[in-house]
């Protein structure tokens, strides 16, 4: 495999509180090929929001500690200066917010956000500009292009809305798209149209997506690869099949458990994860999932609330974070899940 | 022109004992000029002709994307919002007119939760205080005092009794949640209409949530009107299913049926497009994309709404609004050209 288009490794965001240190992402590391897309899973407060601001420097170093490292395409970004940084963001890689009402400029005309856009980071005059622009919309779907462009963000639905956010991201080219939550604020048809631009637009470009979210349909729909992160760690790392039919962690079967499905009908009975997710000031000691975890119990001496568990692969493209054996994990696996983790291997 | 077939008759009529009738309901906001006298200009016509029914310890779901209007529906259904037209029925008795003080003892039978935990709760006030409100406005004076009895329901609903002295913000999203449903609960209401109760939750705090919702259904032969956009936990919950598109039902049926065999071309579009947490199964489906935008309420297209929308559209779409029959035992839908579509 060549080197990954993204590379980050160890990746740390602290921020001081008056109540404490908040460790919102606490040693994260995976990687994306070009063509590939990445989806980092969790839940409100597991650090995955953070992590991807940090990979495209918006946080602001004054207010936190950012360590580890990021590598875009060889060239590596925690220690790079702001106008380095600047200087990729918007050109190499790009991203999508969740809310486009608020990511985009009230007072400004779409063609006039999009151009200044493009003229950030391209000398050209600001007709051949509005040219690209124009182009772009019509590329991401959006009827009239050439009307839109002199309209305000609040004339727009929010699914054109996003398909603006889309177009400006894309609009210099970029090989990394950070996604955060891109459908999240959309109704499901508008969802499915979305899906299927950003699907279209990695088989054009063989841009690497990082697809930062919660709803487990989507990612089984895009993803070719899965973190999953709880309380700013990574908890398990594997190809999209693993996750959802051989998946070891505790914390990513709770997850699986506690999604009802369109397929299955009533009756069948929800199996949530007990409790409430940890506060990242005061981490438990060991195992983050510990106080969740209904199987604690299995690991000998107390391993799960005084050691903190490694990152360890279990084949070539899976790791897991947990104390439990290999071979226990795939047992309550089996059980928990019922027939997919039993029928291949 | 448009043309009304006559024989459009309730579709309770035929379910017997239903605890809740909702017969042709309309709402329509109304649009006021800027001028002087804030004349009438227009209507936005949130809900349309709306009929159903619900009979004791089921749950209808309503689903839809946004501006279907299926929260006004249960909230005019609730009657914090006045219908325009219609009629409502609540265990015999019609409740459309009621004043707001014939409504007070009504408010024992049917209860509402909101989505938003943060802003249905005075944060000024005590979970005590909170959960403890109904006896207060009902004047019920539970037999071992109002303490013993919050505390019981708090314990019922997952939350700490000893806690009932805390404020909202010292609890987090889901046991705000939980609170809304201790205090839905106090007076043992037939009807609760539940406003996308878990839709701000967490996926493991919403699956605490879903469960609970039924526990409580099983254990107080509760009436849920379940409305969600999430299509995947409607038909976890729900019996039956209502699929609204622009203030309109557009079919509803046993939930398995919305489901597995829906005939219209909007719930075929709405369930296709739902992913589904299964790769292999997913990656299999073929998808239906729906193209345009959701048309304005304001000025909703003549004939059957959806039509600007649907692959299927003919003339007659244009004509004639499509009438909610009943195309087999209890599944109906509003279309003229329904066709049976296996999905999942």
């Amino acid at each position: 495999m060549s080197q990954p288009f993204l590379d980050v490794k160890e990746l740390r965001v602290q921020f001081p509180t008056e109540d404490g240190i908040v460790n919102a992402v606490d040693g994260v590391s995976f990687s994306v090929q070009k063509n590939e897309t990445l989806a980092i899973v969790g839940e409100s407060g597991s650090g995955k929001s953070v992590t991807a601001q940090a990979v495209m420097g918006l946080i602001n170093r004054k207010s936190a500690t950012i360590t580890g490292e990021v590598f875009l395409d060889g060239e590596e970004l925690v220690s790079a200066s702001k106008e380095q940084v600047r200087s990729l963001r918007g050109k190499r890689m790009a991203m999508i917010f969740q809310d486009p009402l608020s990511s985009l400029h009230p007072f400004y005309s779409i063609g006039r956000q999009l151009v200044e856009a493009i003229k950030v980071h391209q000398d050209i005059s600001k007709a051949k500009a509005l040219g690209i622009s124009r182009d772009m919309l019509d590329r991401v779907g959006i009827p009239n292009p050439e009307r839109r462009l002199k309209d305000y963000p609040h004339n727009l639905s929010g699914g054109m809305r996003q398909r603006v956010m889309i177009a400006m991201a894309l609009l210099n080219d970029p090989e990394l798209l950070i996604a955060d939550e891109p459908t999240t604020a959309l109704d499901v048809t508008v969802q499915a149209q979305i899906i299927e631009l950003l699907r279209g637009l990695q088989k054009e470009f063989g841009t690497a997506i990082v697809l930062i979210t919660h709803d487990l349909g989507v990612v089984a729909d895009m993803a070719d690869q899965v973190v999953v992160m709880y309380g700013g760690r990574v908890v398990e790392n594997a190809g999209i099949e693993d996750i959802y039919y051989r998946p070891e962690m505790p914390y990513t079967w709770g997850l699986l458990g506690s999604v009802p499905r369109m397929d299955v009908g009533r009756h069948e009975r929800l199996e949530p994860i007990p409790g409430q997710p940890p506060s990242l000031i005061r981490l438990p000691k060991g195992c983050v999932f510990r106080p969740r975890c209904p199987y604690h119990e299995l690991v000998p001496g107390n391993r799960c609330d005084d050691e903190r568990p490694d990152l360890v692969p279990t084949s070539a493209s899976h790791a897991v974070r947990c104390h439990l054996e290999p071979a226990q994990r795939r047992e309550i696996a089996a059980e928990r899940l019922g027939s997919p983790a039993m029928e291949e291997t | 022109m448009t043309v009304v077939d006559e024989s459009n008759t309730s579709i309770a009529a035929d379910r017997g004992d239903a605890l809740l009738r909702v017969d042709q309901l309309q709402k329509y906001f109304p649009i006021t000029g800027n001028g002087l006298l804030r004349r009438r200009i227009g209507d936005v016509r949130a809900v349309e002709d709306i009929s159903f029914d619900v009979v004791p310890g089921e749950t209808l779901g309503i689903v839809g994307e946004s501006g279907c209007g299926k929260s006004t529906a249960g909230r005019t259904i609730m009657r914090l919002l006045e219908p325009t037209g219609g009629r409502i029925e609540f265990d015999g008795r019609d409740i459309t007119k009621l004043s707001r003080r014939e409504l007070v003892p009504l408010r024992r039978e049917m209860q509402m939760i909101f989505q938003d935990p943060y802003s249905s709760l005075n944060p000024r006030h005590t979970v005590g205080t909170i959960i403890s409100a109904p006896f207060k406005v009902q004047g019920v004076k539970p037999a071992r005092g109002v303490q013993a009895e919050v505390q019981d329901l708090m314990a019922r609903v997952g939350l700490n009794p000893e806690h009932f002295n805390r404020y909202p913000n010292e609890f987090s999203g889901g046991q705000r949640q939980r609170i809304g449903i201790a205090r839905a609960i106090a007076l043992r209401p037939k009807l609760i209409v539940c406003d996308e109760p878990v839709s701000a939750l967490d996926v493991s705090i919403q699956a605490q949530v879903v469960n609970l919702l039924e526990d409580l259904q099983d254990e107080f032969q509760l009436a849920y009107i379940f409305i969600a956009h999430d299509l995947s936990v409607v038909r976890h919950i729900s019996d039956r299913v209502a699929v609204m598109y622009l203030g309109r039902i557009m079919e509803l049926a046993e939930s398995d049926k919305i489901y597995k065999a829906p005939l219209h071309p909007y719930t075929h579009a709405l369930t296709s497009a739902v992913p589904l947490p299964d790769p292999r199964a997913e990656r299999k489906r073929e998808r239906i994309i729906l193209t345009g935008d959701l048309p304005s309420p304001i000025n909703p297209p003549s004939g059957c709404v959806f039509r600007t929308r649907c692959p299927k559209a003919q003339q007659r779409c244009t004509d004639e609004i499509p009438l909610l029959r009943e195309f087999s035992p209890g599944h109906y839908g509003a279309c003229h050209f329904p066709e049976e579509r296996k999905l999942v």
